[in-house]
């Protein structure tokens, strides 16, 4: 088998986009609990920041392909 | 193709499925232009989900059949929640059209990714989403130059109000990054790359089950479960790939509501 530390390092750098999507999406289903009429509310922002933290782990992808 | 050349080197070691896999050889061309069985797929897409929603609404009854209640589901569903929701009353009519044809162009296009022989994503060849997240950034910026004017619009994105003053400094040059940069990258990456993946993942249970299948010995007793598990796979990408069309269709109507609001 053959690879490069570059995806090693893009699997580390991963770790903290999915810290931050598990965050934000534990922050939308306690919200949802807490207040089930806010649900469509509470989704597209949900959305929107799962959306900007997974773009850095999508760099890292790129980055590691790329260099 | 691959799990040809797989069998006539074995022997030679496992060969794991890389970007290689992705270089479709052309089905036919008709005087020098190639035509790949991506091509064909996209032709057969937009055949396919025009044909259905011409039939579903062909015969408009005011008590729908079985056909008619799915395509009025299908549409109602990009109306209200994409749409409506998230772009306001006010302005979404208009939208309805891209959002929904987005949306089910990218659906079945993903979900070719594990219909039986077919099984291969076109949104896997950076081309597509490429193009796509190109027309959604030219309609969102074109909505809101039109609504706010060139400097007006490019004045509500940079400076948003409430922030003191020094901070603009960094906040500014972030800020029109994300609407001229960032945004359209990212639409066209994140679906890219979600296909490119999942298509590979596959690759490695279902060639590497093959392999070990033919390799004898103790590894032939194990390939069942790597079967087994690009089984499950199969259907963790179903969910993965509605779950893709659903995000690039909601992330476009967000770009477009915050480019038609009055203040960011």
């Amino acid at each position: 088998m053959e690879g490069t530390l570059n995806v090693v390092g893009y699997g580390l750098s991963a770790i903290g986009p999915g810290i931050g999507v598990g965050l934000i999406f534990a922050a939308y289903i306690n919200g949802t609990a807490r207040q089930p009429e806010a649900r469509g509310i509470l989704q597209p922002i949900a959305f929107l920041g799962f959306a900007l933290a997974e773009a850095l782990a999508l760099f890292g992808l790129v980055l590691a392909f790329v260099l | 193709m691959r799990a040809l050349a797989l069998l006539s080197t074995e022997g030679e070691g496992f060969d794991p499925p890389d970007a290689r896999d992705f270089e479709l050889p052309p089905v036919f061309s008709i005087g020098g232009f190639e035509v790949t069985k991506v091509m064909l797929l996209v032709a057969f897409s937009v055949i396919l989900i025009g044909g259905f929603f011409y039939l579903a609404a062909r015969r408009g009854s005011l008590v729908p059949g079985r056909l008619q209640f799915a395509g009025e589901g299908a549409y109602s569903f990009v109306r209200n929640q994409l749409g409506r929701d998230i772009i306001g009353s006010a302005d979404f009519q208009k939208f309805v059209p891209f959002l929904f044809t987005l949306f089910f162009f990218i659906l079945v296009n993903n979900v070719f990714g594990i219909v039986p022989f077919i099984q291969f994503p076109t949104m896997s060849h950076i081309g597509f989403p490429a193009s796509l997240a190109l027309l959604s950034f030219l309609i969102y910026n074109i909505v809101g130059i039109r609504r706010h004017g060139f400097v007006n619009y490019f004045k509500e994105a940079m400076f948003p109000p409430g922030v003191p003053k020094p901070v603009y400094v960094i906040l500014s040059p972030i800020e029109l990054m994300t609407i001229l940069f960032t945004r359209p990258l990212t639409l066209a990456m994140r679906l890219f790359a979600n296909m490119f993946a999942g298509h590979l993942l596959l690759l490695v249970f279902i060639l590497g089950g093959e392999y070990m299948l033919h390799s004898g010995g103790f590894a032939a007793i194990l390939s069942p479960f790597a079967f087994g598990f690009g089984v499950v796979l199969t259907f963790f990408e179903l969910l993965v790939q509605v779950l893709q069309a659903y995000i690039f269709t909601l992330l476009s109507a967000l770009y477009i509501a915050g480019a038609l609001a009055e203040e960011h």
